[in-house]
């Protein structure tokens, strides 16, 4: 790694893919499917659970509508990236592995203040929870780590250890920047230079104001309910093998979820109603955690 | 006289957590060795970051042999019964005494290594530790905060062995994540451990740490003529989350010192964990913050510096954003949006709260002479800032951002400070609002809650208490008292309520009461001697506890509790026989000393009734104690339970009089002693 010139955004997740790939984790492709969160990928909610052991990394975009600021907040977007590492069972020295990973881009441990700080993470709408923290570079959150617990309101065992790096705001950091839109996308002596900027302030322009303002609720609505009422269906359908359609069904969960995400962004949601929404959308998701691990556990 | 210590190193511990795991490991510990019969001449247990560990001193080598005598079947019992016992104790029959025809068998356990039994010890205390939240990791089964990474176990400075899931305890321990020689290194002894630690960048007491950090930014301020805003409780979190603190001095954009300081402070502390710093003498903060990093940096901390200052900068410029935005808005616009957040799903809207407080708040202020429109106002607009941009990102500054948004808008002065404080006292050391109109908001959110909860059966049971009731209680009694305010509970809850107070609210503020009184070092059955007369004047009750007590602690009030006792003894035990004779004492020659206390009780009685109602309760107690002698020497010559049954009514007429008048005052039966 060249030392004098800080990582481009593409470079930071190759320099991840390079460490994570050499120890053990398959490089799986963002899923593709709208989700929020990189734990939603099924290469984590779902592998998590049952008995077998399991070492992925991928970059996951993940969408909140609710953030978006028209691509005028620097700091803040509609759709960021996830660099997300899952180790199960977690190795003993995992937490030496992901401090490894931050010298690998260019973060040095004797001049930089890495803390652990706890934070207990949860994700309702999928039913899990886990104990961990955030870690802080400098007194900024630039991973959230996690020994999962719960997932789809299931005990997991053996535990996996996740690791989520907010990849915009360690490039922010690592490039000492203060614009999300001013990251060097790629090098920036190469013969075509992107920032950050160039490939997504437009996304992030359109896509607050479709979030926002132009999406059609009574549509969201009634796509909500088509995807809740497919869910139970596909569990309750067999493949070929005589298998639940459980990752098909899965496919639904994480439509249901978005779909409320957007809901929620155009302010379609009261504040009672929010709650029967994430437990409708938690039930789905323990139905297929239920039937994921059935099946694992008959493979 | 040997030493036993113990560390468990782990992954990162939130340091809320330390303080109480640093006692439950000295506690259980003691538990442990008491029962494995070990005895010790001092325990002492440590927790940081990243490490709790136990220290026992003067143990013996070995533990004492112990002798444990079973008692077995009748020596006339059937053969079967004796072989049964033999079987079972391990003895031969000729091991066994006889005694009362009865077969004892003496089972001699002889003392272990006290080495061995202290790794038992570890390693139960380990699996049975209470962290309040614990988690499993990789394959294992094992529950600690966090993953366990290392043990440490030695006795008399040797390894007194044990495992865990795999994880054998050594000899051996880690310094500093970042600083110094990488790996492990070995401990002889607990002196020798904590000099190990300091040498590889570790400080193991947290007072040390705490001193080191203070010491630190004092001096470091200091260079820059700055002075540091002092924060026990930001010092004691911090301290738990560094093992070796290094305070760094940062700079923040001065442009940010528009916004109100709170903003500034809450950033700093509760976000970021930094220290806010002044100017000695000059109001407001100045420009820069003091953060505590966990490592000397090989740069002396400048890329440290600077980062923090990054951050602190992005945070405040979203506080920023959001008061910008928010103060576009009157706060009277925002009460809409509370109708669709839920206060409690049988308790309405925030809305409908605001409203409650609202009405409620203009009750009492006509009671304390506050002006009612402004209480009203007051209360309808004190939760509205739930609904603004800043206290949604930062929640901690509700109330507060209120009575800003208040004053932005033009607000009288006095009503935006009954907003900001309508929340007071938070905890034991925060202030009760002073000013009436800031007291009427304050009494008026904390009875809404109680008043609501109570009603719809969500009273406190044990140690649940969802709703924070105790401390709405509590804070509705420190404000009353502390601000002498003359307001009858019941009848404050009957007018705010519109009917009579729900179910067990009264007690509970009884209740609450006692328990203050009882943490400021005061007496419960005192609490409960006055409670018994039935009054809900907090002000009042407290000042006749407060008479009682000082009565009690004389020589007359002790004696006169005393013939009080002894009074109600007699008079209970005659009741027993037929009911006790009523009307008042008549008057008679002999004894002379039953003449004498008639006449003391008829002199006493008006200036009772006087005092009482003048509420001189000192006063009071001070004629009451006229009774003593009297009482004294009408125990010491008279018998009550005469055989002249027209003598005995007489005499127990009296002495119901007696105790009724002291009964007046206070109910002597239900102070203890």
């Amino acid at each position: 790694m060249a030392a004098e010139r800080p990582l481009s955004f593409q470079d930071l997740i190759l320099e991840l893919h390079a460490y994570w790939s050499a120890r053990g984790c398959v490089i799986l492709q963002p899923y593709d499917l709208e989700v929020g969160a990189g734990t939603l990928h099924p290469g984590t909610v779902l592998r998590a659970l049952g008995p077998k052991p399991w070492r992925a990394a991928y970059v996951q975009p993940s969408r909140r509508p609710s953030d978006g600021r028209y691509g005028e907040n620097p700091n803040r977007l509609r759709s960021f990236h996830q660099y997300q590492v899952i180790l199960k069972p977690n190795p003993p020295d995992m937490q030496e592995l992901y401090l490894g990973s931050l010298q690998a881009i260019g973060i040095d441990p004797r001049k930089h203040d890495i803390r652990f700080v706890e934070d207990d993470w949860e994700n309702p709408t999928v039913g899990a929870w886990g104990l961990g923290w955030e870690v802080w570079c400098d007194g900024m959150e630039v991973s959230q780590y996690t020994y999962f617990q719960q997932v789809g309101g299931l005990d997991v065992s053996p535990v996996s250890g996740e690791l989520t790096y907010g990849l915009e705001r360690l490039a922010l950091y690592v490039q000492g920047v203060d614009n999300v839109f001013d990251l060097a996308f790629n090098d920036p002596e190469s013969p075509d230079f992107k920032t950050y900027g160039d490939v997504f302030l437009e996304s992030e322009r359109e896509f607050s104001a479709f979030e926002q303002e132009a999406a059609d609720v009574a549509m969201l609505q009634r796509h909500f309910e088509d995807m809740e009422a497919a869910v139970p269906r596909l569990l309750a359908a067999r493949g070929r093998q005589g298998q639940p359609l459980v990752l098909p069904a899965f496919d639904h969960v994480l439509k249901a979820s978005h779909l409320f995400n957007l809901l929620d962004a155009r302010g379609a949601i009261a504040v009672a109603a929010r709650q029967s929404y994430i437990g409708r959308i938690r039930d789905l998701c323990r139905a297929c955690a239920e039937a994921w691990v059935a099946l694992e556990g008959a493979a | 006289m040997a030493q036993y210590l113990l560390e468990i190193l782990s992954e990162e511990i939130p340091a809320r957590m330390q303080a109480g795991a640093a006692r439950d490991l000295g506690r259980l510990a003691g538990e442990g060795l008491k029962e494995a019969g070990l005895p010790f001449s001092d325990i002492s247990t440590f927790a940081g970051s990243r490490r709790l560990t136990l220290v026992v001193e003067g143990l013996p080598l070995r533990q004492d042999d112990r002798a444990e005598e079973r008692r077995g079947p009748r020596t006339n019992a059937p053969e079967a019964a004796l072989e049964g016992f033999l079987r079972s104790t391990g003895l031969a029959r000729e091991d066994l005494e006889a005694r009362d025809g009865v077969w004892y068998a003496v089972i001699r356990h002889p003392g272990r290594p006290t080495g061995e039994i202290l790794g038992e010890l570890a390693g139960s205390l380990i699996a049975r530790f209470p962290w309040p939240k614990s988690m499993t990791s990789g394959s294992g089964s094992l529950r600690w905060v966090r993953p366990i990474r290392g043990l440490l176990s030695l006795f008399n400075g040797q390894v007194a062995p044990f495992e865990i899931e795999g994880l054998a305890a050594g000899a051996l321990t880690a310094g500093h994540r970042f600083m110094g020689a990488p790996g492990l290194f070995p401990v002889r002894d607990f002196a020798d451990y904590r000099a190990g630690l300091e040498e590889h960048f570790v400080v193991l007491d947290r007072d040390d740490r705490k001193q080191r950090i203070l010491d630190g930014a004092r001096a470091l301020v200091a260079t820059r003529g700055l002075e540091l805003v002092e924060d026990a409780g930001l010092l004691d979190e911090v301290a738990g989350m560094v093992e070796w603190p290094t305070p760094i001095l940062g700079d923040m954009d001065p442009a940010f010192l528009d916004l109100p300081p709170e903003v500034a402070r809450t950033v700093m502390r509760v976000h970021q964990r930094y220290f806010a710093v002044r100017r000695p003498g000059e109001p407001g903060l100045a420009p820069h913050f003091l953060c505590v990093a966990n490592i000397e940096a090989t740069d002396g901390g400048a890329l440290i510096a600077t980062g923090n200052g990054r951050v602190l900068s992005a945070r405040l410029g979203d506080a920023r954003f959001f008061w910008d935005e928010d103060r576009k808005v009157p706060l009277g616009d925002r009460l809409d949006r509370l109708e669709g957040v839920t206060f409690h799903a049988r308790l309405g809207s925030m809305r409908a709260r605001a409203d409650r407080i609202a009405a409620a708040a203009r009750l009492i202020a006509v009671q304390i002479g506050a002006d009612p429109d402004a209480a009203a106002l007051a209360g309808r607009l004190a939760k509205a800032d739930l609904a603004t941009g800043l206290v949604g990102e930062f929640p901690e500054l509700q109330g507060v951002m209120g009575g800003y948004y208040a004053r932005q808008e033009g607000l009288p002065e006095e009503v935006a400070q009954a907003i900001s404080g309508h929340y007071r006292p938070q905890g034991p050391s925060d202030m009760t609002p002073r000013e009436p109109l800031a007291i009427s908001v304050a009494l008026a959110d904390k009875l809404d809650s109680l008043i609501g909860f109570f009603s719809i059966g969500e009273a406190p049971t044990g140690s649940r208490d969802p709703f924070a009731l105790r401390r709405a209680a509590l804070g509705v009694i420190r404000i009353i008292l502390e601000n002498g305010l003359r307001l009858p509970l019941s009848v404050l809850l009957r007018d705010i309520y519109g009917r009579e107070a729900p179910t067990g609210l009264v007690a509970f503020f009884a209740d609450r009461l006692k328990v203050a009184l009882r943490d400021q070092g005061g007496r419960a059955d005192l609490a409960d001697a006055v409670f018994a007369l039935g009054d809900d004047d907090l002000v009042r009750i407290i000042a006749r506890i407060d008479a009682l007590a000082a009565f009690l602690a004389s020589d007359d009030g002790a004696n006169l509790l005393a013939g009080f006792k002894r009074a109600s003894n007699i008079l209970a035990a005659e009741a027993k026989k037929g009911p006790l004779p009523e009307g008042a004492p008549v008057s008679v020659i002999s004894p002379p000393e039953q003449a004498a206390l008639l006449e003391a009780w008829r002199l006493c009685a008006p200036t009772v009734g006087a005092a009482l109602a003048a509420e001189d309760f000192s006063g009071a107690m001070g004629a009451l104690a006229r009774l003593r002698a009297p009482v004294d020497a009408f125990f010491e010559k008279v018998l009550v339970n005469s055989e002249v049954p027209e003598e005995r009514t007489v005499r127990l007429r009296l002495l119901t009089a007696v105790r009724g008048l002291m009964l007046s005052v206070a109910d002597f039966g239900l102070v203890s002693g």
